[in-house]
């Protein structure tokens, strides 16, 4: 693997690890395997893009994106909730409706961004070569996203939403209304996801209503790989964890595109089937470890 | 006061297996009444305690605590009147949280959850005071996870959860069958303890004959979703196991008397 395909890995890791924490947001912590997220990170990327050719910020683009994908949680979530739809279900039903949606936003399958303003712009200026700009500012904000969404899961409000996952009994006992948690945690997570897909869109140059394809299961496969190496001993380093498990991810798969033997080499088009055994070995990896322990 | 007027529930209504849980229930708990609840299984203790507490809400009739109607109150809502210990010791508490997190989820109880510090500073003595009391040392774990903690350890914080703020009714569900003798006997001791201090407002199921007899002013019996014996102050101090069980039999009797009559 070349350094620059390992920067690129990076920079997607750091992206997609924005994904990844709001992945783990409903995965992990809320018990809530949310499927919504292959709509709402190219929601994202659309409202971002349709915000940007329009003359918005593209800042402000983001906030926008992240507003889109809070109200796709929340659908996902409602339907769960008050209309008793499992969350599976209800998921991929969300996710269903919104590729109609992302593509009636852009008015087309995909919107190009090509000279138009960026995220990236302000880094440019600071003197920053183009070639790290996204990692730069990829890693500022995944940094920033983890260190809000720990901070948060610390609050009063925050932890009942931990207790929500975790002792949903409980937590109802103690007066807290679970439903409007579940609605709140799956709508920030999509909002997170909306985010990451308006920066891969930003960074790419186009938002393709495609693009969302497979997001859960890389979130997923980067969530086990985190935990699996990093551990979760702490809520902070789960997310940390998450976020590192995203880049590893990312590094295996350019390491698995780039092996030959001999006139045989990997498609991108392999990169399911890759995943796929990427999440199987590291689910099954702490039993070997353990097996190997007794002996 | 807490007020159940005519309350009916039923399971599975209109199918074979039609349960008709609650027939009819009139009970007052008044202020202060530590009330123990008896009867065979199926009789309807869980439902009525979970009736109270706005698990479900009853098909007709009314509830009512401190003079608010609370009858179509979801559970959570109720939740600032009343306090539960469960029989699952794993219930009442949140294994993943630390044991300060846990009573820091209890001591908003009711109350609005914002954006201040989960855990506050000002309330790590209250609870390392509390914890004190329960004499099992874990005022010098706050920061242990209670998956950590056994059984026992996890009801007793529980029982200090529910009472960390004062609850107009303490809901006990058989809090102490899933424990061992000894340390049943412990929870029971700090219940009554606890209670005891606090003039809590109490319902406890048990299956305890004896217990129900030892504990408590008032004691009710459940019949097949009926209260089929209320009794409290002297009255109930002279009960004893056997006037239980004549009064127990006395009504599975009946049953059995009408059974063979619709037999013959």
């Amino acid at each position: 693997m070349t350094l620059y395909a390992a920067l690129g890995a990076v920079e997607q890791g750091l992206v997609y690890g924005i994904m990844v924490i709001g992945v783990y947001l409903t995965f992990r912590i809320l018990d809530f395997p949310d499927l919504t997220v292959d709509g709402s990170l190219p929601l994202g990327a659309a409202i971002s893009a349709v915000a940007i050719t329009g003359g918005i910020n593209p800042y402000l683009s983001l906030v926008l994106a992240m507003g889109g994908g809070f109200c796709a949680g929340v659908a996902t979530a409602v339907l769960n909730t008050k209309f008793k739809i499992l969350h599976l279900l209800a998921s991929i039903l969300t996710m269903i409706a919104l590729y109609s949606i992302n593509i009636r936003i852009m008015g087309g399958p995909n919107i190009a961004l090509l000279g138009t303003p960026t995220v990236f712009d302000a880094v440019s200026v600071l003197g920053v070569p183009p070639y790290l700009a996204g990692v730069v500012v990829f890693a500022l904000f995944a940094i920033l996203v983890a260190v809000i969404i720990i901070w948060f899961l610390s609050t009063e409000l925050g932890q009942a939403i931990l207790a929500t996952g975790d002792n949903p009994q409980m937590i109802t006992s103690l007066g807290v209304n679970t439903h409007t948690i579940i609605i709140l945690g799956v709508g920030l997570s999509n909002a997170l996801v909306a985010l990451s897909g308006a920066l891969v869109a930003q960074n790419q140059g186009a938002a393709d209503v495609g693009m969302g394809i497979g997001t859960i299961i890389a979130g997923l496969a980067s969530v086990i790989i985190g935990e699996t190496v990093f551990g979760t001993a702490s809520i902070a380093r789960a997310f940390f964890a998450a976020l590192l498990g995203s880049i590893l991810y990312r590094l295996a798969i350019a390491l698995a595109l780039g092996v030959e033997f001999g006139h045989f080499s990997f498609n991108p088009s392999d990169l399911n089937l890759i995943t796929a055994l990427l999440v199987v070995s590291a689910l099954i990896m702490p039993n070997i470890k353990k097996r190997l322990m007794q002996r | 006061m807490i007020t159940l007027d005519h309350c009916h529930k039923y399971f599975h209504k209109g199918s074979v297996n039609e349960v008709y849980a609650l027939n009819d229930i009139c009970l007052q708990i008044r202020e202060g009444d530590f009330i123990t609840v008896i009867g065979s299984n199926g009789a309807g203790k869980s439902t009525l305690l979970n009736c109270i507490a706005g698990s479900f809400f009853p098909d007709s009739g009314t509830i009512t605590i401190n003079n608010h109607d609370v009858t179509k109150w979801p559970e959570y809502k109720r939740a600032r009147f009343i306090a539960r210990v469960f029989q699952d010791p794993l219930l009442g508490t949140c294994p993943s949280a630390t044991i300060e997190q846990n009573l820091a989820l209890a001591i908003k109880r009711g109350k609005r959850r914002g954006l201040g510090k989960g855990v506050k500073n000002s309330e790590r003595d209250i609870f390392r005071e509390k914890l004190g009391h329960l004499h099992l040392g874990l005022e010098e774990r706050l920061l242990d996870r209670v998956g950590l903690l056994s059984g026992g350890q996890r009801q007793a914080l529980t029982m200090l959860m529910a009472t960390m703020i004062k609850p107009e009714v303490l809901l006990l569900d058989e809090h102490i069958a899933a424990l061992d003798p000894k340390t049943a006997n412990q929870i029971l001791g700090l219940t009554s303890d606890i209670v005891g201090e606090q003039h809590l407002t109490t319902m406890m199921i048990t299956h305890n004959m004896k217990h129900a007899i030892a504990f408590g002013n008032r004691l009710i019996m459940l019949h097949q979703g009926r209260i089929i014996l209320d009794v409290d102050g002297t009255e109930k101090s002279k009960l004893t196991v056997d006037d239980l069980l004549q009064r127990f039999y006395t009504v599975q009797g009946e049953e059995l008397s009408m059974d063979s009559m619709l037999l013959t």
